[in-house]
């Protein structure tokens, strides 16, 4: 027996973390809130998921010990099953100790989700007496202590079979949970007599769930090497034909990227749209936090700026400019005043380093949301009554507006792309590299030769216009904006998405923007799992806390800032390659 | 005329008097070393004339110009690139992007080039990185092939010393200041950059002032020796005259008891 896996301590400290987990869930209310969305048809809720899903996880991390370098991996015994199992009755006993005292004390004052229909939901029973209470009880805790073991058990299996496993039921639920794309999808291609065989209300039927488990189960176990034919393809050896492969796969993806807003409909197409228009946020917000190393806490404001330059020029209803100009010719101001924004931001703060900078932009954030409110401005921006009437943007045969979000998407697609592209293509030039000695060592940057003030400036710049431009789009898609689209939580979820995806990696801000927004949706935007709308924020934090605990540098971390994170790693690491080194210099040439 | 001229130079931290009225030249194409006891404020001084601190009075003349008080980046482009004693690299850069970023100041295309990749632009990058790989070249095959994309923290203590200097040739100066160069490299090391240090001046067309606590090094390399102590200057001259000076041996030693007094 191992010492590690009976560390009796560890284990309770475990099981006492996941009663207050699934305690925690119980009383914020998904539970009963999610009851009615089915995963699995019949089987499975929601409601019941987010609750017990992290049980086996806690299960399987009790047991978990890192292997080190040089030492024996621990040995695999069923004590891993037991503390799994002993985790999942404290959590489970934990969570019965909630429903005993919502069945006796009314709470419903302050934690307004501990209500009775909790108490039957979590007893599995329809009346609340006390040989119910009791069977509840035990299947609770039941449930709860088979879940651990089961996810202690994962310790005993081949790491290929453990694999499989986790792969069946993830796969089934993200099946179930991505109900809209699929049947979208499936029906546009008319096949809508599939959608209803496949899912009913929203949940999987039970046939193909087990369909799809075994196809995960399946596919989960095939080694890395056979993984990837088309990969093959791609980087054939022959450097001719890998072009034209690279072309082809080019092509079918760009053909599909056009293609998708029509099979994806109104719906996804809005939804990404909205992921388009925070994407390019974020990309901007990336030149800023993840290039220069500036934390701008304040971005919305450019945001805003853009937003309401476009509106002003375009809408018969703004009170101080009259002729209304098509959306093209907004384009140019907006990136002017996107410029002068950025100037006039960046200049009296740019002085300033790390925290002291972070405060000041929030101010100057704040500062332009509350003029665009205020009373003295209201003659030109229309105070609390923002703007309405934008008109959308003129394509000669028609006029996009919100209400086509297929033709939208285009539009943030096509800025993603060129802001993708100002992204690359300053990090890989002089002023690129600039902004990465900056950020790395400012005095010695600015000893090297580099004027950091007008270095700080051009990162600031680029950054507002990119927001600038996003908010232009904002604004026609919208066709009417106030001061409160402008709230200091944009500026917080977009530095999220930067953070979570990847900080200085154009690829993460834009996995970061697909997770964050398109699944989960943008403050006050829906996102593909609208069911969670109410607990967005929350799984937001959560998501950032994990972030920063366990994988600092982002969902796709840029090379170098993993380097900055796991400093005290490669300090030891580079130590080892400068004694490899000396031998090598000492033996190696005269 | 001297290429550097400073003349009274003044800088105090506090109560701390790191310079008290330093005077000091160097000619083209000279070699100097500076030394002197630990505290004696011989990187204080490299930091005035760096411009990471400004002086509190005194002047330094570069080239006929005072530029006390100027901005580093400025000095840098004026003609006078440094490096640090306790090595700072850009460390998550690779070597021939160490090597790159310091070319800013000599070259100029701005973001409308770079967004639209024009084609002075990719000259311009062509030549940056042809420079960078020739100034890495000096060192012999230490910094180069394989170890131009590494990340600076990869290299060993040696190549880190050795990619400073290259970092500082980079910014295409007039005048050198490195900061102990071979300070925590071994014997063979040492005698290596010594060599590399002398052929500066020569092939380079560089002016160097080196601070240095190796005594071989400072024999090796100087044409002249100025050593500090107190933030004063005691003495000059050949490293002969330098090292049978009363006023050094003093200092580095301490007085004997019995003269005290």
């Amino acid at each position: 027996m191992t010492r590690g896996v009976f560390d009796l301590r560890k284990v309770i400290r475990a099981g006492l973390i996941v009663a207050v987990v699934l305690s925690f869930t119980a009383a914020i209310g998904m539970v009963e809130e999610f009851d009615e969305r089915m995963i699995i048809d019949r089987l499975l809720s929601l409601g019941f998921l987010a609750l017990f899903w992290y049980v086996p996880v806690a299960g399987y991390k009790v047991g978990d010990e890192p292997v080190l370098e040089g030492m024996e991996a621990t040995e695999k015994t069923p004590s891993h099953v037991l503390a799994g199992l002993i985790v999942g009755l404290i959590g489970g006993a934990g969570l019965f100790v909630l429903v005993l005292i919502t069945n006796t004390l009314d709470l419903r004052d302050v934690f307004t989700r501990l209500s009775p229909k909790l108490v039957q939901l979590l007893t599995f029973s329809d009346s609340i007496t006390d040989p119910q209470l009791a069977l509840g009880a035990v299947a609770l805790i039941g449930i709860s202590g088979a879940l651990g073991a089961a996810g202690g058990a994962l310790h005993l299996v081949s790491a290929k079979l453990r694999r499989r496993i986790i792969a069946a039921p993830v796969a089934v639920i993200v099946f179930a949970l991505l109900e809209d794309v699929i049947g979208q999808i499936l029906r546009s291609f008319g096949l809508t007599s599939l959608v209803r065989q496949l899912y009913r209300d929203g949940a999987v039927r039970i046939i193909p769930a087990l369909v799809v488990g075994a196809i995960a189960f399946y596919l989960a176990g095939r080694e890395r090497g056979e993984r990837s034919r088309l990969r093959e393809l791609v980087q054939a050896a022959d450097p001719k034909v890998r072009t034209r492969n690279s072309l082809i796969a080019g092509a079918v993806i760009g053909a599909m990227v056009i293609a998708s807003p029509w099979v994806l409909g109104s719906l996804l197409s809005e939804i990404l749209a909205t992921t388009g228009i925070f994407l390019l946020m974020a990309l901007g917000l990336n030149i800023v936090v993840g290039f220069a190393g500036l934390l701008d806490l304040g971005y919305v404001a450019f945001f805003a700026v853009g937003a309401y330059a476009s509106a002003v020029l375009t809408s018969p209803l703004s009170p101080f400019f009259k002729p209304e100009w098509p959306w093209w010719y907004t384009l140019p101001v907006v990136v002017v005043v996107g410029v002068f924004a950025g100037i006039m931001v960046g200049t009296p703060v740019i002085r300033l380093r790390g925290d002291y900078l972070a405060i000041v932009t929030l101010g100057f954030g704040e500062i332009v949301r509350i003029t665009f409110l205020s009373d003295a401005a209201a003659p030109w921006f229309g105070g609390a009554g923002g703007i309405r009437q934008i008109p959308g943007i003129p394509l000669g045969f028609d006029t996009v507006s919100g209400s086509d979000p297929q033709y939208i998407f285009y539009f943030a697609l096509a800025l993603v792309l060129l802001s993708a592209w100002v992204s690359h293509a300053l990090l890989n030039s002089r002023v690129g590299r600039a902004w990465t000695a900056m950020r790395e060592d400012e005095s010695v940057a600015e000893v090297m030769g580099i004027d950091t003030v007008k270095s700080k400036l051009s990162a600031f710049v680029v950054g507002a216009v990119l927001a600038a431009l996003g908010g232009a789009l904002f604004s026609a898609k919208l066709g009417s904006i106030f001061p409160t689209s402008f709230e200091l939580l944009i500026s917080i979820v977009i530095l999220v998405i930067v953070i979570v995806g990847g900080m200085g990696n154009i690829v993460g801000v834009a996995v970061g923007a697909f997770v964050l927004i398109g699944v989960l949706g943008g403050p006050r935007q829906p996102g593909l799992l609208q069911e969670f709308g109410e607990f967005k924020l929350l799984i937001y934090g959560v998501i950032l806390v994990y972030m920063m605990l366990q994988r600092p540098e982002g969902l796709v971390p840029n090379v170098r800032r993993q380097h900055e994170l796991h400093q005290d790693e490669l300090t030891q690491d580079a130590w080892l390659d400068k004694s490899g080194e000396f031998v090598d210099e000492a033996t190696g040439e005269a | 005329m001297a290429l550097l001229q400073i003349n009274d130079l003044h800088k105090a931290f506090g109560g701390v008097k790191a310079l008290q009225g330093v005077e000091f030249h160097i000619d083209e194409g000279e070699i100097v070393s500076v030394i002197g006891p630990n505290g004696a404020g011989k990187t204080s001084f490299f930091n005035v004339i760096s411009g990471m601190f400004a002086p509190d009075s005194g002047e330094i003349i570069f080239d006929g110009v005072d530029i006390s008080g100027w901005e580093s980046h400025d000095i840098t482009r004026g003609g006078i690139a440094r490096t640090f004693q306790n090595v700072r690299l850009f460390p998550n850069m690779t070597v021939l992007e160490n090597v790159m970023v310091a070319q800013h100041c000599r070259t100029n295309q701005g973001m409308m080039p770079a967004i639209f990749r024009t084609k002075a632009f990719k000259q311009e990058e062509a030549e940056i990185t042809a420079r960078a790989k020739d100034i890495l070249g000096f060192f012999g095959s230490r910094l180069v092939g394989y170890r131009f994309d590494q990340p600076a923290f990869a290299l060993s203590y040696a190549n880190r010393r050795r990619l400073e200097v290259a970092r500082a040739m980079a910014t295409q100066p007039r005048l050198l200041l490195l900061d102990e160069p071979v300070a925590g490299m071994n014997p063979r090391e040492t005698a290596e950059l010594t060599g590399l240090i002398s052929r500066l001046p020569s092939e380079r067309g560089f002016t160097v002032v080196v601070i240095e606590h190796d005594m071989k090094v400072v024999r090796d390399v100087s044409d002249r020796v100025v050593v500090l102590d107190h933030g004063v200057k005691i003495a000059e001259g050949s490293y002969q005259e330098v090292s049978s000076n009363e006023d050094v041996i003093e200092a580095y030693l301490g007085r004997p008891a019995e003269s005290g007094a």
